[in-house]
């Protein structure tokens, strides 16, 4: 009698166990939190400023050479980059207490790989222009050292959700930066933006002015990236270091 | 079961592999009808492009059954092959043939009242294919337009010759020499002069081996529609003499 009791006892307590196991699978914190609670809506916007990846970590600066020439390329690269992230982050997350820890970054490659071929196949077929002008960058954001990194630092200790929202607000960090250097370069290097004739429409040409043929070369974004990071530090007073 | 054993590890990584390669292989499958639908439609708006019709790649397939004639497919002694659809050719697998056994695509365009020949051009650049169409007149010597394309050379260096400034050039230019014989155009390293109808066109600065690979390429593919060429130009010898 006394043995049966017991024995229902351990299986109460193993099941809610299993249920505590359970949220902390899924949420990766022991307290039901809230969607978006402070800490999670930190995760998000962290990356949009004071931990910006381009800026502040400067990572993942070569493709921001790269694909910054015009806006609408560097719009499709952020949001493909926005779904690799998002995507490897959860999967690297669901799988991190199976994944053996000698081949973890074979893993992470693997599945960072999958997703970029993902993205490279559905938009050769349903926006091919966009792919041939992306050509191989689509393949290397498999080389970017911001989803590399965000996997190791974050989705291998963190739950689902919370590595979801970190690899959105990287990546959107990422984008956000890619989208303002396409936007300066477009505007002052070919005059249009999107493909529209801004400049033409403003009148300036009948004044005088000429597109800045400079704008279109690879070192002008290092130089409005620079800009970028001098503006950021000027007004965010955390991102100046104490020397 | 310990994750940090040997088995454990080759097990895991064995089902990722396949997981993964499964997945993929499903996705690329599905999607495949509607990436070679582009494709084709690709080659449509391209095969336009060299004789002057910009379309969209949505409207290229009514423009090209307006404009384009006549698709043939011919040997190496200029006979048509009735049995091959010669839009349906694939150059990559047909330059590896030996010339006897090749199908060599063309296509007759009718656009404003005039004819154009459109041979389809396939080379080497300097990391790996290139490729395009170049439009000839009715004289089948003059070049009405080109289009260039390639899988991997240099961006900002090779990959220039998919550009329209280097395209242009190619404008009005002639295939055959003074002395009738068939030259293409030649891009050449340091070309000053920009005259039309030299069988030269300027090269792009660090791009010398695709520009080489350009001027075999026209060279080389040309060469083969001769004896088609040839009996073309009999043939109109005859009317003008009558």
């Amino acid at each position: 009698m006394m043995d049966k009791q017991n024995n229902i006892e351990t299986n109460n307590a193993s099941e809610a166990s299993k249920k505590k196991e359970m949220i902390m699978f899924l949420s990766g914190s022991e307290e039901k939190e809230h969607f978006l609670s402070k800490a999670n809506r930190k995760l998000l916007t962290d990356p949009l400023d004071d931990n910006n990846p381009i800026t502040v970590q400067v990572l993942g600066i070569c493709s921001a050479l790269a694909i910054t020439v015009q806006l609408k390329p560097a719009i499709v690269m952020s949001l493909a980059v926005v779904f690799v992230m998002a995507f490897s982050n959860m999967i690297i997350s669901i799988l991190r207490n199976s994944i053996p820890s000698r081949i973890r970054i074979i893993v992470q490659l693997v599945v960072v790989a999958a997703m970029v071929i993902l993205v490279d196949q559905i938009l050769k077929a349903y926006a091919y222009d966009v792919s041939k002008q992306l050509s191989i960058f689509i393949g290397l954001i498999i080389t970017n050292c911001i989803i590399m990194g965000r996997l190791e630092a974050f989705a291998l200790g963190n739950g689902i959700y919370k590595s979801f929202l970190d690899g959105v607000g990287n990546a959107a960090g990422y984008g956000l930066i890619l989208i303002i250097v396409a936007f300066f370069r477009e505007l002052f290097g070919s005059g249009t933006l999107l493909g529209y004739d801004v400049v033409t429409w403003t009148g300036l040409y009948d004044a005088g002015y000429e597109n800045n043929g400079f704008f279109l070369l690879s070192p002008m974004a290092l130089v409005v990236v620079g800009v970028v990071i001098w503006v950021q530090r000027s007004r965010n007073r955390k991102l100046i270091e104490e020397n | 079961m310990d994750k940090n054993s040997n088995a454990y590890t080759f097990i895991f990584a064995i089902l990722m592999v396949l997981v993964v390669a499964a997945g993929l292989s499903f996705v690329a499958t599905s999607l495949q009808p509607m990436q070679a639908e582009n494709v084709r439609q690709e080659k449509m708006q391209d095969i336009l492009k060299t004789i002057g019709v910009e379309t969209e790649r949505a409207g290229a397939e009514d423009l090209f059954n307006k404009y384009i004639t006549e698709q043939l497919s011919l040997d190496h002694e200029g006979n048509v092959k009735e049995d091959v659809n010669a839009f349906q050719v694939n150059l990559a697998r047909e330059l590896k043939k030996p010339i006897e056994e090749q199908s060599l695509p063309i296509y007759v365009a009718d656009y404003e009242g005039s004819n154009y020949y459109i041979v389809p051009l396939r080379g080497k650049g300097l990391w790996d294919a290139i490729w395009g169409y170049v439009a000839l007149k009715d004289d089948i010597n003059t070049i009405v337009g080109v289009t260039f394309d390639h899988k991997g050379e240099t961006a900002g260096l090779g990959a220039e010759i998919t550009t329209t400034w280097f395209q242009e050039q190619f404008k009005d230019e002639k295939v055959f020499n003074e002395q009738g014989e068939l030259v293409g155009v030649i891009v050449e390293k340091g070309y000053k002069s920009p005259t039309k109808g030299d069988n030269k066109v300027d090269y792009i600065s660090g791009a010398t081996i695709t520009g080489d690979g350009v001027t075999d390429m026209i060279k080389e593919r040309l060469s083969r529609y001769l004896p088609y060429f040839n009996a073309k130009k009999d043939a109109g010898l005859e009317v003008a003499i009558r």
